[in-house]
Formats: C-alpha cells, structure tokens, sequence
C-alpha cells in the first residue's frame, strides 16, 4: 500500500510511521442496532471481527423512542430472532411493559410491542458484544475506506491507525455529517449530542458512492413529576407477558410493568403551531433532508390533516432509571418557545417542565439502489451497508439488515452464495427489495401494507418460516431447530387430526352448542369445522375431543389460525406460487436494457441501473410497466432459444 | 442478432395458389434486399425511393427472372411492424411464392415466425397485448358480426372498460392498506358498507362481460346448433339447403372449443354449426340412433334448436317427446314440405311449443330467407350494439374474468361474514390481477406467449 502522508483534519497530522495497523476478518462502521447484530452475527459465525463506534458508552442507544416493535416492526423482531440475531433476546431482558397490539385485527397484524429501558438495554447488548468471542469493540470514528481495484481492503480511522479486512460493513445510522436543528439553533452533532462522523461520507463519494441526505427528528423528554396523569387514559401491560424470542421461557420473564398514557393535543396546541409555522426550519427551506411521511412530526400532521381537532400522544417512560418521559407523536423542530407554548396546551400538560429539546436531525445516507439485496454494493465488492445509512428508519429495520449484513459479509468471505429473503419468506425480504429495487425518496419505514403476502408472514409463526434457515446460516442451535421442526409436526398432525374427527347431531353436542352460543348441527361436520366458527376454537371444544394430545400454548395458537383461515392461507399460497414463477426468471447482469427491441427508452436506462436479479425485481422496479415486463420476456424467450 | 432487428420474412396470402400472393419482408434491410433482388422496370435506387410507393418489376436470381412483380415499399415508423416494410406483390402459385421467399432469405432475411409481424408491432409500441390479441380474431373473423366486435377490440374498447374497473378496485385497496398502517387518520367507520357495495358493483360489471361472451363466441364462431325431427320429415334437405349455394368453409379456429362432430354451415351472413350432422346424414333419425339422453345433451349445448316437423302428418307423440327435449331453449319450428297436402298448421305447433314456427319447402329453398331473418332477431338484433357494448369473444379473456368474479365473490363474502379488512385484499389483489391479464397488463410469465402462439404464419 502506497500512502504518503495523511492529511486529514486540519489540526491532525498523522505520519505513516507512527500508525497502528491491525487485521480482521470484517470490520464494522456503528455498534447501534444495526452494527450491533452485523458485528455479532459475523463474530459468531467465526469471523475475526471488530465494531467501531464513536463512543463506547452508547452502543445500541435508543436516541429517539424507547419501544421496540409495534405494527409490523414486531414482525421485524421476531423474525430476526429466528434468525438467530439478538434484538429479541435483548428486550427481553430489559422491558419494562408489553402488549400486542391490533388484537381486535386479523392475526396477521397483531403485533408485539415492548417499552424499553434505555439505558438497560445499551447496557445489557453492551454486555453481550463485550462477551462474544472473535468480538473487539473499538472506540474510535472510522474516516475512510480503503478500496482496491473496486474490492474493500479495510478502513482507516481518524488516528490514522489502518484496519485491513476483507469486507466492511457499514452502519453508521445518522451520524454521518449530522447536524441537529430546533427552531433557529443548529448544532453540528449526532444523536444526543454525541460526536458527528465528518469524513465517511467523502470517502465514500471518492469511491462511486453517491451520498443524499435524509432528516428525521424526536419529540421532547418531560419531567415525569410535572405531568397530571389523572387526565389521560392509562395504557397498562398485557398479562401474561409473551416474549419477542422464540428461546425464551414466557415463565421468567412474567413481571410488574409500568404504564404509558393516552392523551391528546387541542385545538390550541394546532392554532400555535400553525402560527408559528414559518419559523419550522422544515418549512423555512433549513433542512434540505427529506423526511419520513409516516413518523411526522407534529407541525407535518397539522399542516397535513388540518380538519383534524387533536391527535393522539403517548406518554412512555424512558427506563426505571429516571423521571424523563417521552412524547410520542410530538417529534418536532419548532423553537424552543413554541415547544413551550404548544406542549403547555396538552391535555394533562399544563404545567409540563422539558428536560429535552425535541429536534430534527439530518444526516448523509445512500440511494440503496447501489447496493444488492445482499445488501453489498454495486460498485465496491466485499462493502456492506446496513440501516439508516441505506435510507430506512427505526432500531428494527436497523437490526434486521445489520444481521443480513454481517452473515452475508460473512458468507462471501468464506466463498458462500448470500443468503437472500423474497418477498414471500420475510417482511425483512420485503424490507430490503423494497429498499434496493424501489424509488424511496424518504427515510423508509417498516409498514404492514408493504407486505404482500401478510398473512402468511405472521410474527407467530416468523419460527416456522424462518429457523431452517438461521440453522443454516449457524446461528441457530441443533436444539432450537429440532424444537421447531418438532412443533411443525405438532401441528400439521393435529390439524390432520381434528379434520377427520366426525361430529354427529347428537343432543350432546347441541347443547354443547347452544351452551357456546353457536347455531346447533343439521348434519354431521368434522372437528375442524365447528373451530372454523367465529365463536369457537380449538380450545373452546376441547369437551367434544376428549382424545386430544396435551400441547402447548403456541402449537394450539398455529392450529387454530390454519384452521380458522385455511381458505385464505390456501389463496395467499397461491398468490405466492405465482410470485415465485417470475422471482425465479433470473436476469444475466450482462444484458445490455437498451439494446433490447421493444423495450421503452426509461424502462431500459431504469434496468441498467439496477440491473435486477430476476424479472420479478424488475416488475417492481419504478418506472416499469408490464408491457415492459411482457417484452422482457419475449426478449427471454428468444436469448433462450437462441442457446 | 441480439437486439431483435433483424429482417424477417414471410408468404403473408393463403397457402394454396391463388390470383396473387404476397411475400412481405420486414426489418431494417428489407429496402436493401430488395435492392439485390428486384430489378425495377424504370432504373431507380430502391433503397433510396419513398415510402407508400408501388414499384412494377421483375425479381431475378441473378440472371434468372423469378417473376413479374409489383414492390410496395412502406417506410419506419409509418408501418404496421413500425419498421422498414416491403411488400412483393407476385403471381399467386405457391411454386414462384416459394421460391421468391427463399431467395428473399438467402439475401438476408429470415423465415418470420407465426405472429411474428404482430410481436414486432407489439415491441415496438404500436399495439398493446389485448389489441395483439384482436389482430388474431379479426384474421379468424368468418363474419360480419365477429369482424367489428374485433375491430372494436383492436381499438382498445376492452382495455377501456376493464381499465376502469381495476381502477375502481385498486383504490379501494389502497385505502384499506393506507388504514392499516394509519388506524388514527384514516376512518374506518361504516367502510364495510361502502366496499360491499362497490365490490358487487364491479362484480355485476364484471359479470355482465362474462355475459356478453355467450354473445361473444356467436359472434365469433357462430350460432350452435342443433337440428331435431323425427325421420323423414327434411332434416337432410335442411342440411343439404344450408349447403347448397355456398358451402361454408370449415376452418379450426385455435382456442375454440368446438366439438368435433360440429359442421359449419352457413346461412346467408349467419354461421350455425350443427352438431352431428353426420348423424343426420346417416340415418336421418336422431333421436332412435342417439338415444333420447343424448339429444338432450345436444339441446343442452346448443344455442338453437331448429325443429323439423313434416306439415303433411299430424303431430303424434314423438313430436311431443322432441318439443320436450328443447322447451326451455331458443328454438325454430321449421313447418316444412307446406306443398303436400296440409295437415299441420303453425298454431298446431305453437301448442305444443311455444317458439316462432316458418313455413318451408326446404327441398327448393322457400321460407330459407325468413328462418334466416328470425335467426338474426332472435340472437344478433336482440340488443348486440357494437358502438357502446363491449363484447368477451375470447376464451381467455372469459377465463380471467370468471377468476376475477370468482375472487370479487369471496371478498364479499368477507366483507359480509364481518372478517377484519386486512382478509378482503387478499381476494381483492387477486381480482385486480384477473382483470390484469384480460388487457395483458399483468406480470405473467407465459402471457405474451401464449397471445402470440395462435398466430398464423406471415402475420
């Protein structure tokens, strides 16, 4: 390696005898919830591996909510806990309330939310990066990449100290040239007022990566003592308590919850903001970032849903460790003053104390339509990037691509195929297709909608669908991958059983019937006939099945759902089976779009740039139609025969 | 050649010898080619004349002459393939057609494959699939009423209306999504009540297209037919009359389902297809050969029951066990042989079945032209407008929209048996895609192909 003199910042000069040089297998920009699960992934999958962060002190920080889940972000987690990552494990170990969410919904958007302890669960995943063999956790703020012939070769840090290894991933969050923005204030700072990363973002430009920049922003903390609850509605735990992990026992972790609370903005609090709109940096032309539409802040909401009278706020604490709550729903970037004003006129805010400002942030991030669904880039082999450095927000859409990250950094450098979910194995699938095949012109938020095939991406069943696979990446145990096999088993048998169980009109089971408020027989039906009933289940007929093997909780949950909605899973499979046809088509990297008779001039320059794996990828590319897909295929058919 | 524009080449008339055929060469050397193989009466470049121009000569395989020709030259983009197009008009023997194809070949081009033009009409953006798709029916027309429902095809009248409803459904699942993700904002009171009504609208839209393809398979391959009547009574006469002054020509339409036993024969501007007329011919007397079971079944299938009754004997029962069999159906009593001594009369008939009755002497022909005229009311006047009625006259066409009714009906009955939102768009995407493969507009992997698989060869 040939390199003179470094100069970097202006007050740093770094002479080449003096550097440190060191070897790791992979290297790992960002120990937040995406570094966190790349760095630990790769390490125990046996790669030499170290995590740098700009301060050891917050590694897995939850700088803006203190939940982990909620609506389709639950099936993130438990996924990713199939997997064989950590986030799942973590919270476990550190929630102080849970509840499933849309429980009055179809089952396919129940969702499981868990309410944080902020600085429990830094420390806790602190703990387990710091014990993991193969792990080195570094402090230090990671300046440049140093590439080779369009192949990573390591990274260099601010000290000038050089890290060579054979992939990097990258997972710097929103500290890349981050600046923080409230009303006329800016400061040039991370999360928090941690230390921006100033330098990353040009390297990567040197090396073909273009660079955008997004925003996202954070509602203010309140002290907990100037805050009148007997005015909200009281949001409590579920009891009993179900764990985001599929290895942990629902026994240990049963404990006293804390409450969050339901309350809601006024007219007033809109009448302020609308007043005082103009001085939004947002809306003055400050903040160039583009931000989240569904995460707004609180002057997007009114601006944009003016006929509304209030919207609803939830008070959450921050950890048991201190009196900060925090305000979901009211992230904004208004001045102080006008923060004030408008929280003053909440309902059971009336005498509010602020302890944080809230604020926007803004940061570098990339287009991730350089990047592959493997999650490396086009343009540098062996560079992963992961979380919102790829334009997606949330701690789970973080956690779910840091993990693809650093297996599949991992798999590339042992010289194994990546492992890619579809659309139809995974919400993380549907993630990462959307974000490297479609235009996200906006920090990209995990929704179920997005999700195609939701009914069968469940998060109760994210360990039948995805344990084989953690299993085979290896971060899934023997033991924990029989269990699930085993309960496959379970209930394929038992839904095989009770739909050859024959129930006759007899005066017992009329009764039984009519005791359950259901209509009662005119001819025989099966067992799985009488569950399939709104108002019955599996449990609730027990009495007419005296034969039944004992099961447990969630076999009995998996059987009454497929049961129950057996006519829609079948369609949905359906669907699916028609998805994987054209997922299946895959495209040469070397065909040249523009070249190809038929093919609209957009739709051509659109698959050169992404060059798409398959002709699925590709119908879903913005921009292409199906006459565009028709005549690919046309073209297909005829390079086919051509062969 | 990679990219597709190589020149492609091909008989384009009927495969018999005729008063002129046409080989037509399309591509981006179909000017050059003909340059090397025509030989203009007047001396000009024709690589270098206009298009729209017609040009008399000779073709010549160097010194030998081929034929005498007309060339029509049609210049890109202004083409039905939308690339450079020559036409040589030559004699019609398939022998010179033949060896003028090969010789078109061996200078450059090559033997175009069936539906070929069509394809490169469809890449280059001038058609969509369904018009694709029109092109073929209106080539496969054998009579006036198929050739405009087609016309009205090709000019986009299905896309149209199909268009129109998948918007209508598209947004209702957008809405239900966009309440998925935003319970807070978006207002989801009483919505049930509304998507059902709009679901079982475009269900009946839906249903009253897969209607128009009973019209729409008349249309297009006529009416079926069936001929009843005890023996003797003029059934042969009635087939060889349909024959007699112009034989239809039977022809295998791909895609149809037409039964093996069927004839189609003509009458006037009308095409019936009579099921068994082997039957008829051999033995005369159906029903005593086929079994009463089995007319039955034929009437089941037929669109029209013509019923042949001898006006010189009086109705016995086995006229009564035929009125049976197609009561219930479209049906023509045909009074015939009115110039032998009468014994039934048409109001003899109407009691034992209510259906129009014509007086005819099929043996010469008389009453031929008011059955054909109550044909036309009974199935084409009836209603079958081509300026504003869209009408199914492809198979699989039919076949999607009945998944796509199949679909919208399940995801009423979610709606109706009170499931939460989240279980209607499941049915209603597959809906969507349904009415999406109609028009072409779906991502299907063997659509395309099979569209242009029912192409004939030259076009």
């Amino acid at each position: 390696m040939t390199w003179q003199m470094r100069y970097l910042p202006s007050f740093v000069w770094v002479n080449e005898m003096a550097v440190v040089t060191e070897e790791y297998d992979i290297v790992v920009v960002g120990a937040g919830h995406a570094g966190c699960e790349a760095a630990l992934a790769a390490a125990r999958l046996g790669c030499r591996t170290i995590c740098f962060t700009v301060s050891i002190d917050s590694i897995a920080m939850m700088p803006c909510n203190p939940n982990i889940g909620g609506s389709s972000k639950g099936h993130l987690v438990r996924e990713l806990d199939a997997l064989g990552g950590e986030m799942g494990k973590n919270i476990d170990r550190t929630f102080i309330q849970s509840r499933m969410l849309n429980t009055s919904k179809g089952p396919a958007v129940h969702s499981l939310r868990a309410q944080a302890d902020k600085k429990e669960y830094s420390q806790s995943m602190r703990r387990t990066m710091e014990n993991t063999d193969n792990l080195t956790v570094r402090q230090g703020e990671v300046t440049e990449l140093i590439v080779e012939d369009g192949r990573i070769a390591g990274v260099k840090t601010l000290s000038g100290a050089t890290y060579k290894a054979k992939a990097v991933v990258l997972a710097t969050g929103t500290y890349l040239k981050a600046r923080c923005i409230y009303g006329e204030v800016s400061e040039y700072t991370g999360p928090n007022g941690l230390k921006a990363a100033n330098y990353l973002s040009d390297s990567m430009a040197e090396n073909g990566i273009d660079i955008r920049r997004f925003k996202t922003g954070t509602p203010a903390r309140v002290d907990k003592r100037s805050l009148d609850f007997s005015k909200m509605t009281e949001q409590k735990g579920d009891v009993p308590i179900v764990p985001f992990s599929f290895s942990t026992d629902p026994e240990s972790i049963q404990k006293e919850q804390v409450s969050c609370y339901l309350t809601y903005t006024t007219p007033e609090t809109h009448r302020i903001i609308r007043e005082n709109i103009h001085r939004s940096p947002l809306f003055s032309g400050d903040i160039t970032g583009v931000g989240p539409r569904y995460c707004p802040s609180i002057e997007d909401k009114v601006v944009k849903f003016p006929e509304k009278e209030r919207h609803q706020i939830f008070v959450e604490p921050e950890g048991l460790y201190t009196n900060e709550m925090y305000l979901s729903g009211m992230s904004s970037s208004l001045p102080e003053d006008v923060q004030y004003a408008m929280y003053k006129t909440m309902i059971g805010l009336e005498n509010v104390k602020i302890i944080r400002n809230a604020y926007a942030i803004e940061y570098d991030c990339i287009d991730a339509n350089q990047i592959k669904p493997s999650l490396e880039f086009k343009a540098v082999e062996c560079l992963y990037s992961a979380g919102q450095l790829n334009g997606s927000s949330g701690y789970e859409e973080a956690a779910v691509q840091g993990f693809m990250a650093g297996v599949n950094a991992s798999r590339k450098i042992s010289g194994k195929e990546p492992i890619i979910l579809d659309r139809s194995q995974a919400y993380i699938g549907v993630l990462i297709d959307d974000l490297v095949t479609k235009e996200n012109k906006e920090p990209y938020r995990m929704m179920t909608s997005r999700a195609e095939y939701r009914l069968l991406l469940r998060q109760d069943n994210a360990d039948l669908r995805l344990r084989e696979v953690g299993y085979e990446i290896g971060l899934v145990s023997k033991e924990e991958y029989e269990h699930t096999e085993l309960k496959k088993r379970q209930i394929a048998s038992e839904v095989e059983r009770v739909s050859q169980i024959p129930i006759g009109a007899e005066k017992k089971t009329q009764e039984f019937l009519l005791a359950h408020g259901s209509t009662p027989l005119n001819t025989g039906v099966t067992l799985a006939e009488l569950i399939r009933r709104p108002e019955l289940s599996y449990s609730a007929v027990a009495e007419l099945d005296p034969d039944r093997p004992a099961l447990e909780a969630s076999v009995i949950e998996q059987i009454d759902i497929e049961i129950k909605y057996q006519g829609y899973i079948v369609r949905q499979q359906k669907q699916v089976e028609n998805f994987k046809r054209v997922e299946r088509r895959l495209l040469d990297e070397n065909i040249d779009y523009e070249s190809i008779q038929g093919l609209r001039l957009e739709a051509g320059q659109k698959l050169n740039k992404f060059k798409p794996r398959s002709v699925g990828q590709a119908s879903r590319i913005s921009g292409v139609t199906p006459a565009d897909i028709a005549v690919l295929l046309i073209y297909l058919q005829k390079e086919g025969r051509n062969h | 050649m990679i990219n597709g524009t190589d020149t492609i080449a091909a008989i384009s008339t009927a495969m018999n010898n005729s008063g002129i055929g046409i080989v037509r060469i399309s591509g981006d050397d179909a000017f050059n080619i003909i340059k090397k193989i025509f030989r203009p009466a007047k001396d000009k470049d024709m690589a270098c004349v206009p298009g729209y121009t017609i040009h008399y000569g000779h073709i010549v395989d160097g010194d030998n002459v081929i034929d005498e020709v007309l060339v029509m030259i049609m210049r890109a983009p202004h083409t039905f393939t939308r690339e450079d197009t020559a036409e040589i008009n030559c004699h019609g023997g398939m022998f010179v057609l033949n060896r003028t194809l090969e010789l078109v070949c061996r200078s450059g081009a090559r033997p175009a494959e069936p539906g070929e033009f069509t394809k490169r009409a469809f890449l280059n953006g001038r058609i969509d699939l369904s018009q694709a798709e029109a092109v073929i029916d209106v080539i496969n027309a054998e009579n006036n009423y198929a050739l405009k429902s087609a016309v009205s095809q090709l000019s986009g009248s299905v896309s149209e209306k199909i268009r129109g409803e998948r918007t209508v459904l598209l947004e209702q699942i957008a809405y239900i999504e966009a309440a998925l993700d935003d319970p807070e904002h978006i207002e989801m009171e009483g919505y049930a009540d509304t998507l059902l009504h709009i679901l079982e609208k475009i269900r009946d839209s839906v249903g009253r297209l897969i209607a128009t393809s009973d019209d729409g398979r008349i249309i297009k391959e006529g009416i079926k037919t069936v001929i009843l009547g005890k023996p003797n009574v003029g059934k042969s006469s009635l087939l060889n009359a349909l024959l007699g002054t112009e034989r239809a020509i039977v022809t295998d339409i791909a895609g149809t389902t037409r039964d093996a036993l069927e004839e189609s024969l003509r009458l006037n501007d009308i095409t019936l297809n009579v099921i068994d007329t082997a039957g008829i011919r051999e033995t005369d007397d159906i029903i005593e050969k086929i079994g009463v079971e089995k007319a039955k079944e034929y009437a089941g299938e037929a669109d029209l029951a013509v019923f042949v009754i001898d006006a010189s004997k009086a109705l016995d029962e086995d006229d009564r066990k035929i009125a049976d069999i197609i009561r219930g159906k479209k049906a023509i009593a045909l009074l015939n042989k009115t110039d032998i001594d009468r014994v039934t009369l048409p109001s003899d008939v109407k009691e034992i079945l209510d259906c129009p009755v014509i007086e005819t002497q099929v043996i010469n022909g008389t009453g031929m032209d008011a059955f054909a005229e109550t044909i036309r009311d009974m199935f084409y006047s009836g209603g079958l407008n081509f300026n504003d009625q869209v009408y199914i006259t492809n198979v699989r066409q039919k076949n999607a929209l009945i998944e796509a009714e199949g679909s919208l009906e399940k995801a009423i009955e979610s709606v109706k048996a009170g499931l939460p939102e989240d279980f209607f768009t499941i049915d209603m995407m597959d809906a969507y895609a349904s009415l999406g493969s109609v028009i072409g507009e779906a991502i299907e992997d063997d659509l395309a192909d099979e569209i242009f698989a029912k192409f004939c060869m030259g076009k």
